[in-house]
């Protein structure tokens, strides 16, 4: 029974990366960078969210709209602003200028709302559903329901729309997309508002779990996404899932049975270990070969 | 009609095209034959706005399309076959002609033009539920050729579509884009295989690092003793 709870929570925290890493794995998939800026677009998410539901008094489901649409914004402009500028430029570049993104935004944060951590309103019922001596939060539930949703419907839009064919179409080649009449820069922007969007939902998520809000509250959870992404094999979509939610799994485990301390630690090594065994991640393929 | 003027394209320092001319006008098939790196393919890029050349003019029916996004080329009716076929690998045969029909919104006309695909490129409809990059090379090709015509163009730009192929399928390839031009779309041809490009052009152009040097109708250029030394084999 303890095992089995610790399992639920698990994938609780792991839906939450899940939900993050589609950003990231998306965002690579398709405009070929890692996005380091991801994570802050979650802080920022938390704090609209916060200032929504506390200062403006809206309830929840407006106030998670309100910080979907500002996540989305910001990540579209931030794409358009800093890195479409780059687009023939090394990864390195990219990478620098996301990582300089990054310290904008925690700063920007810390110029505008100060350092001091902010308690998130408990919004979504701390009540729990009880099974024989198996006890299950709402929340735990509410925010595996919410990754599920996310991923059938990610999964219908890729699959089934012409959209999403689009972006499939892009991330193996944007030359040959660009032939089909594709306007490859708009498909950047529809995956970056996406994955920044996405972003809002898991900070509601996660500051309903851990209800603080500071500056550099992304970071961790960003890197942990990051880390699920590169697990189920950066560019996949189900990859994200699957990565999410085992990290979240193995992270839970590893602070029940072995060392609060050591979970981060061993949550990496896994993932070294991994890559050793398959460098692609678990759902990851080779990139594909050109004629 | 697409017509090219004094176009310059450069990488960095190395100029590729150094200010070529050429037009292709309705209903013709033009060929622009040339050796290994003789900038055919960055001509063709250029054209669908893939690069930007550094000087010079590109018109179809009038409209500049050096300062237009390659998506409003596409949309402008003109479509390519690229170099290497470059099909989405991971995309079903179906999905990639519906890709080629991207720009398109009356499904009706879109699905008419999938069964004529089809009708042309049996093999494609067999293989529809396929991953574009289980396909052969030859069926690959066809499918390259299938994708660029759901765009409906008015002129199509095939980079070597003959490439790596058996002669059967060489042959079978060129049968095709006479078909395809006699159902009324024009074709700018670019091809290594001179002799195939030359039988069944109206004009021909000859490229020779990034200038063009001779210029005629295929038969002429078949013809032509310079033209036979460098590229029919003598
Ligand atoms: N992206 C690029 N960057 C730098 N140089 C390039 C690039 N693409 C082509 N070139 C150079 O431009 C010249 C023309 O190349 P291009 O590919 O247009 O030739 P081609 O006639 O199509 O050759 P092939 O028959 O081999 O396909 C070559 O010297 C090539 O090395
Ligand atoms: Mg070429």
């Amino acid at each position: 029974m303890e095992f089995l709870s610790y399992l639920i929570n698990g994938l609780g925290l792991g839906s939450v990366y899940a939900i993050i890493a589609l950003g990231y794995t998306m965002v690579y998939g398709i405009a070929k960078m890692l996005n380091f800026a991801h994570g802050d677009v979650i802080m920022i998410g938390a704090y609209v969210a916060f200032f929504a539901l506390t200062n403006f008094g809206l309830p929840l489901i407006p106030a998670v709209l309100l910080s979907v649409i500002v996540c989305t914004v910001l990540g579209v402009t931030i794409e358009r602003l800093a890195y479409k500028p780059l687009r023939q430029a090394s990864s390195l570049s990219v990478l620098i200028t996301a990582i300089g993104v990054s310290y904008f935004l925690q700063n920007g944060a810390q110029l505008l709302w100060s350092s001091a951590t902010k308690v998130f309103p408990a919004v979504i019922s701390n009540g729990s559903l009880n099974i024989g001596s198996l006890q299950i939060s709402y929340l735990t539930l509410i925010t595996i329901c919410v990754c599920i949703l996310v991923m059938a419907a990610l999964t219908l839009f890729i699959n089934r729309t012409s959209t999403g064919r689009a972006m499939r179409a892009c991330s193996e080649d944007k030359g040959a997309a660009a032939l089909m009449g594709i306007n490859v820069n708009f498909i950047i922007s529809v995956t970056f508002a996406i994955g920044s969007g996405l972003a809002a939902i898991a900070s509601v998520l996660l500051c309903s779990t851990y209800p603080s809000v500071f500056p550099t509250l992304g970071a961790m959870p960003g890197i942990k996404a990051f880390t699920a992404a590169v697990f189920g094999g950066i560019g996949s979509i189900p990859g994200a899932f699957l990565g999410g939610l085992l990290l979240g799994v193995i992270e839970i485990l590893a602070k029940a049975y072995i060392s609060t301390q050591l979970s981060d630690a061993i949550v990496f090594a896994v993932l070294i270990v991994v890559l050793l065994i398959k460098p692609t991640g678990l759902l990851g393929r080779k990139l594909s070969e050109k004629v | 009609m697409l017509k090219v003027e004094n176009l310059k394209v450069q990488y960095g320092m190395i100029e590729a095209i150094k200010g070529i001319s050429f037009e292709v006008g309705d209903g013709e098939i033009v060929t622009l034959i040339g050796a290994n790196g003789a900038g055919k393919t960055t001509t063709m890029h250029a054209i669908s706005g893939l690069v930007k050349p550094a000087s010079g003019s590109i018109t179809l029916d009038g409209k500049e399309l050096t300062r237009t996004a390659p998506h409003k080329i596409v949309e402008m009716g003109l479509a390519q076959v690229p170099e290497g076929r470059r099909v989405f690998a991971q995309q079903t045969v179906e999905e990639n002609l519906a890709l080629g029909a991207y720009t398109r919104k009356d499904k009706d006309a879109v699905a008419r033009d999938l069964e004529e695909v089809y009708t042309l490129f049996p093999r494609l409809k067999e293989r529809s539920a396929q991953t574009a990059g289980t396909l052969s090379g030859g069926e690959q090709q066809m499918l390259a050729m299938g994708r660029a015509l759901m765009a409906k163009p008015s002129i199509v730009l095939m980079d070597e579509p003959s490439m790596g192929l058996s002669p059967l399928l060489v042959s079978e390839i060129f049968r095709i884009i006479e078909e395809i031009n006699e159902k009324g779309t024009t074709v700018l041809l670019v091809e290594q295989n001179a002799k195939r490009a030359l039988a069944i052009a109206d004009r021909a152009y000859v490229l020779e690092t990034g200038v063009i040097t001779l210029a005629g109708t295929g038969e002429e250029l078949a013809n032509d003793e310079r033209v036979r030394k460098a590229y029919l084999g003598g």
